[in-house]
């Protein structure tokens, strides 16, 4: 199905942004966790793209992507009113939500939007919750209002020190679990290297880590197997399997090396697109 | 004795020079002009009792069409097939029409078959000047819906195709639920254009659209929508036609490696995404100078095929047993020889192997010596100790799949089988839950277009019988 563009916010100029969909089919079912793939355009690919809030009221969905390459770059041309011809959804897995006492929600650069929609559920279902989120400096930290609202606290890191603690969202990881109370999960979103780190930092204290991983998609059904990573040593699909796995089993190296596959193409399709998009612009 | 009067040698078909198509993906095999493909029908023997049609899945009448061709008469083969088939241009393509129909033809024991499949397709390629009622129904005016009838297919494959065109031909409104972007399941996804012109598919898909069949595009059965809900909706009966999906891999190390492929993401970054058209089309696909294709079916074959037309300098298959026990059609193997594709029989893959940025650079294989028979009926490999090594910076997998669980899972009172398919009554494509029916390869595992289409026909008969419309056709 199609959907209408209802919002567009410019949450950092050229670099990320957030739309409101009109998508009541997906709005009705989506639960934290879950995804979308879309299309921007008739001869465009598909790519995925995390649900970052969902309102079965309004029948909306809301998305927020980074501008990566051409397809994000192309989105992030489409203005409110504008038509997304291909939307599919919900994909993935929910988050596996229940109430089990203080949990922890970690978010890098845009994997701070799928971490909110996943930090609400958590508060929904009666947790508290901290919020931990990074960015290089305090202009690029995304939905520090929004988590305000319901998080019991929500720690900033940046690296120029700007905001928060200086440096990354394992020093703010780490300061929150040093001092209690005491962590039943541990939820990151964001960069493999970032992500990674987190496991490493809960790993000797034994909480629960669990991270939402940002593989390659094609289909997002079960059908290509693109996605695949490996979990405990098992080859699994993140599409349909996750996309959220036990932080402590993932093979990030394999996921690194796999993310970076057609990156040489892409590149060199960002930096076309952009020179084509300038001359146009006058 | 009388002199053995002499079978005439069938028709040759027109092909795209070797060395002109493996630089295009345009279709290999060109058509019959109507000479050839009457001079083809005049070969039927017109038996009393058709072998052919006893092997064709859908039971077409084989020896009425050809009779009809051989006067000249299009239209009327036409109208013959299309009782019987939805989707004959598709059929006429990638049909293993060896081991069916054309396996079953009696001029096959002292010479060659009737080419049972290249006359389908001609008849199809030349009949779509009418109106899509006319195809379907013989009628000039579409049937109106019947009051209240109404049946859902989740996945528009050739499985569901069928049952929407035979019911939409009877009057039922029948809509579709299709999880990708694109309608036709593996028809566009996984056969590549130089095989099935996805204009081809697209004709089919329209005269079922003039049919009153609607489309839905981008809902995925089990996440967007459930079966129950498609009852509160109210639709009668469901046809669950979702494919088998879920790629395979062997379960040897590496397969984690950067430049290691299931088939399927292969073939649906090519086809579905067109990334032969990159970057007019957006998807990417991976470069390679060597690529090793992992298999012996025709999916191994359009892989191999296509990663020649991208590129690839060295494309080698690797089937673990010999030749003639490859599962794929023999045009397509013997098409894929033409083009300059390399096979390597006798050989199972013990690992990938890849540098110290996790992006493949070879395979080791095993050398493999053919035993006795197995449960299939063909001879199994088994190893021999010898090993050694092909370099690649591709390798696909080509080695079949299992049930895609979205649906399933969204399903838990859906009856499957220990293989994870879904259990069917054999006559009525009925599953577990009343008026919900499934066919094609979520029912069987990886199975042919045509045997979808047969499960989609006897589903639909059912369905059409239970709503009270009378049969025929």
């Amino acid at each position: 199905m199609s959907a209408r563009i209802l919002t567009k916010r410019e949450l950092i100029p050229g670099m990320t942004s957030q739309m409101v969909l009109h998508a009541p089919h997906i709005a009705h079912k989506a639960r934290p966790g879950n995804f979308i793939i879309l299309r921007v355009h008739a001869q465009g690919e598909r790519i995925p793209l995390t649900i970052a809030d969902a309102d079965p009221a309004s029948g909306t969905i809301t998305i927020v992507f980074l501008v990566v390459g051409k397809t994000t770059a192309r989105l992030n041309l489409l203005h409110e009113g504008d038509v997304i011809p291909d939307v599919c959804g919900p994909l993935g897995k929910p988050t596996h939500i229940e109430r089990k006492g203080d949990v922890v929600c970690v978010g890098g650069g845009t994997g701070v939007a799928a971490m909110f929609h996943i930090a609400k559920g958590h508060y929904l279902a009666g947790n508290r919750v901290t919020a931990v989120i990074g960015a290089r400096t305090k202009a690029l930290l995304l939905f520090h209002a929004e988590l305000s609202r319901f998080c019991a606290e929500v720690s900033v890191a940046t690296n120029d020190g700007s905001m928060g603690v200086k440096g990354l969202v394992t020093d703010a990881l780490a300061e929150r679990l040093s001092r209690g109370p005491e962590v039943a999960e541990v939820v990151a979103v964001g960069p493999v290297p970032m992500m990674q780190a987190v496991a490493e930092v809960t790993r000797p204290l034994g909480i629960k880590t669990t991270v939402s991983l940002n593989t390659i998609m094609v289909d997002g059904i079960g059908m290509c197997g693109a996605c695949r990573c490996t979990v405990d040593g098992e080859m699994r699909f993140a599409c349909v399997d996750g996309p959220e796995f036990d932080a402590h089993k993932v093979d990030f190296a394999e996921l690194r090396n796999r993310l970076e596959q057609f990156h040489g193409q892409e590149r060199a399709e960002l930096e076309r697109f952009k020179k084509q998009f300038e001359v146009a612009g006058g | 004795m009388a002199a053995k009067k002499k079978i005439a040698s069938r028709i040759a078909m027109p092909l795209q020079n070797p060395a002109e198509r493996v630089r295009n993906f345009r279709e290999v095999a060109l058509g019959y002009s109507l000479e050839q493909a009457q001079a083809e029908a005049a070969r039927c023997l017109q038996c009393k009792k058709p072998a052919c049609r006893a092997g064709c899945p859908v039971e077409i009448d084989i020896a009425g069409f050809i009779a009809s061709l051989a006067k000249g008469d299009v239209a009327g083969a036409y109208a013959v097939l299309r009782e019987y088939n939805s989707l004959p241009a598709v059929c006429g393509r990638v049909c293993p029409q060896e081991t069916q129909c054309e396996g079953a033809c009696i001029l096959g024991r002292k010479g060659q078959p009737v080419a049972i499949g290249r006359l389908e397709r001609f008849v199809a390629d030349n009949f779509h000047a009418l109106s899509a009622c006319e195809l379907l129904t013989g009628a000039i005016a579409c049937p109106q819906p019947l009051e209240g009838a109404r049946v859902a297919c989740i996945g528009a494959g050739p499985s569901s195709l069928t049952v929407a065109g035979y019911l939409a031909a009877r009057g039922v409104k029948v809509e579709v639920y299709e999880a990708l972007h694109e309608l036709g399941g593996v028809l566009v996804y996984g056969i590549p254009e130089f095989r099935l012109p996805k204009s081809v598919v697209k004709r089919e898909i329209d005269a079922l659209r003039t049919l009153g069949v609607e489309f839905h595009t981008n809902w995925v059965g089990g996440n967007t929508f459930t079966i129950r809900e498609l009852f509160v909706w109210g639709f009668n009966a469901v046809f669950v036609g979702v494919g088998a999906g879920l790629p395979r891999f062997l379960g040897i190390p590496g397969e984690g490696l950067v430049g290691v492929f299931s088939a399927n993401e292969y073939l649906t970054r090519a086809n579905l995404g067109r990334a032969y058209a990159f970057p007019t089309y957006s998807t990417p696909i991976f470069p390679a100078r060597e690529a090793v294709v992992v298999g012996g079916g025709n999916v191994a074959m359009d892989a191999a095929r296509t990663a020649l037309r991208l590129g690839a300098e060295r494309v080698t298959v690797v089937y673990r047993r010999t030749r003639g026990e490859m599962p794929a059609r023999r045009e397509e193997i013997e098409h894929a020889e033409e083009e300059g594709v390399r096979f390597e029989f006798l050989a199972n893959p013990l690992e990938l192997m890849g540098d110290e940025k996790g992006r493949l650079t070879g395979l080791r294989l095993e050398r493999q010596a053919l035993g006795e028979p197995d449960a299939s009926g063909r001879r199994s490999p088994a190893p021999t100790g010898e090993c050694f090594d092909i370099p690649a910076q591709m390798a696909i997998m080509a080695v079949g799949a299992r049930a895609n669980k979205v649906l399933l899972e969204a399903t838990p009172d859906l009856s499957l089988n220990r293989w994870g398919y879904i259990t069917v009554d054999g006559t009525t494509g009925e599953t577990s839950i009343p008026n919900v029916y499934a066919g094609g390869d979520i029912v069987t595992g990886s199975a042919t277009v045509i045997s979808a289409m047969g499960a989609g026909r006897r589903a639909a008969k059912e369905i059409a019988r239970r709503l009270g419309i009378a049969e025929g056709g």
